[in-house]
């Protein structure tokens, strides 16, 4: 262990790498799979994001309109936001607090 | 009393194991004669929801088999459905594919040389690994948006691309990480601590190794020169990868294998990221996969097999998922016999066993 002492000097003597969550937060890079976000003035409710959502966590319906996604079924892979024919659903790079709250 | 025998449940829950495993050791003393292993914690049902889902869904799916791998599974499944369907992958998603591997294994390695240094109490080599691995973290999530479960890979190539600005990042990113190695390096190999407790326990024999089937740094600490990668999958066959091995055949030996692959890693990323060529990064793949194939790739912990069988719908008719911790449990089991207690969450590590894997 004599062989890691240096470093355990060194890292005594550094600022720590954690942070101080949650007054301190971590940054998300912009091309993070934070949360969905959908753009209701531009869908048109098809309801393919609902039926090719890998983890069933869309719901759709045309007549009433209505687009429901569940926080905790959603598995943030982003594979909605890519097949959307409008482009109206969206990647926001922010990590939603748990539950979509 | 001397000389009775006595089983100790060793698991499910364990302070060193990262996931539920439970060996049923049977002990002479602090010695152990025999292990039974006893799995099926964390078994989901994901091969059964596979054929429920769509090939083109699955790929999520099979992402979260586990966690450390992920990437490694969506690709062996995604080459599998490509040679289904004759789909020729772009050279740029080629070597995306590669850099993201490398990436994986990187952080991988490092995810279990902290659980090693752990496993035999070694607290400052333990956040020292994992605190290099979280800038592997950090470039996988500014380069595809996730920071395990990537989700990058897709039939007919991969779904983001890594601009040049962020290639920069990645290379000041593995440049660094060899500078943390070089820390590392002599701890593992050269401490008298950490040899005391790794040189010699655990040992297994080539033919042993051979035999029961173990692969990846199992079979390659035993001196078995087998690396799936060799095969040229990817762009592996414009990067020449050679098996690292050494003739140990311990829980030493295999702790040098990774080490020393971590550094093949780094050379594979940088070498990927200067001669990826410009182009498409994915083509469109029209159709539904018919027929049978098995698809293999190497992943941290050794080689991973799919068998894919489609029938021409969009569901898949059979998906099996052989990992190769599960490949490695029976040389574990061969390994543990003739141990002290003590040496046995050692021992088990330096498998780098992957539960969820295993069960799926």
């Amino acid at each position: 262990m004599v062989s890691l002492l240096k470093s355990i000097i060194n890292n005594v003597l550094r600022k720590p790498v954690t942070r101080c969550y949650p007054v301190e937060r971590r940054n998300s890079f912009a091309g993070s799979r934070g949360h969905v976000e959908m753009d209701p003035s531009t869908c048109t409710f098809c309801g393919i994001c609902a039926r090719k959502c890998p983890a069933n966590a869309l719901t759709v319906s045309k007549e009433p309109r209505s687009w429901t996604l569940e926080p905790y079924k959603c598995i943030v892979c982003g594979y909605c936001a890519d097949i959307c024919p409008r482009k109206s659903i969206s990647m926001n790079p922010n990590h939603g607090l748990p539950g979509g709250i | 009393m001397p000389g009775s025998k006595s089983i100790i449940p060793f698991g499910p829950q364990h302070p060193v194991f990262p996931e539920p495993l439970q060996l049923r050791l049977m002990l002479e003393d602090e010695k152990v004669v025999e292990a039974l292993p006893a799995i099926g914690y964390v078994h989901r049902g994901i091969e059964k929801l596979a054929e429920k889902k769509e090939y083109t869904q699955n790929i999520f799916l099979v992402e979260r088999i586990c966690g450390i791998c992920s990437f490694m599974h969506a690709l062996a499944y995604c080459q599998g459905i490509e040679m289904l369907m004759n789909v020729t992958v772009p050279d740029r998603a080629r070597y995306l594919r590669v850099i993201w591997s490398e990436l994986h294994r990187l952080h991988s390695h490092l995810l279990w040389l902290g659980l090693l240094a752990d496993s035999f109490g070694f607290e400052s080599l333990f956040m020292q690994a994992w605190r290099s691995r979280e800038a592997v973290l950090d470039i996988m999530e500014a380069t595809t948006g996730g920071r395990i479960i990537i989700s990058t890979c897709i039939v007919g190539g991969v779904r983001r691309d890594i601009s040049e600005e962020l290639m920069a990042e990645v290379l000041k990113t593995v440049d660094a990480l060899e500078r943390d190695l070089e820390i590392v390096r002599p701890v593992v190999f050269d401490d008298y601590s950490v040899k005391q407790r790794l040189v010699g326990t655990g040992r297994i024999t080539s033919e042993q190794a051979y035999d029961l089937g173990s692969v990846g740094p199992v079979a390659r600490a035993c001196g078995i020169a087998r690396d799936f990668r060799e095969t040229g999958y990817a762009a592996y066959k414009e990067i020449k990868v050679t098996p690292i091995t050494e003739t140990g055949g311990d829980a030493y030996a295999r702790a040098r294998v990774r080490i020393r692959e971590m550094y093949q890693s780094i050379d594979i990323v940088r070498q990927a990221v200067r001669d990826i060529p410009v182009g498409d990064i994915a083509v469109s793949a029209r159709g539904n996969p018919e027929g049978e194939v098995i698809s293999r790739v190497e992943q941290p912990r050794g080689e991973v097999i799919y068998y894919i069988k489609g029938d021409g719908t969009k569901n898949l008719e059979r998906l099996r998922v052989r990992t190769p911790t599960f490949a490695n449990m029976a040389p574990l089991l061969a390994m543990l016999p003739g141990c002290e207690l003590a040496n046995v969450p050692v021992i088990v590590l330096s498998i780098d066993p992957c539960i969820s894997c295993t069960e799926r």
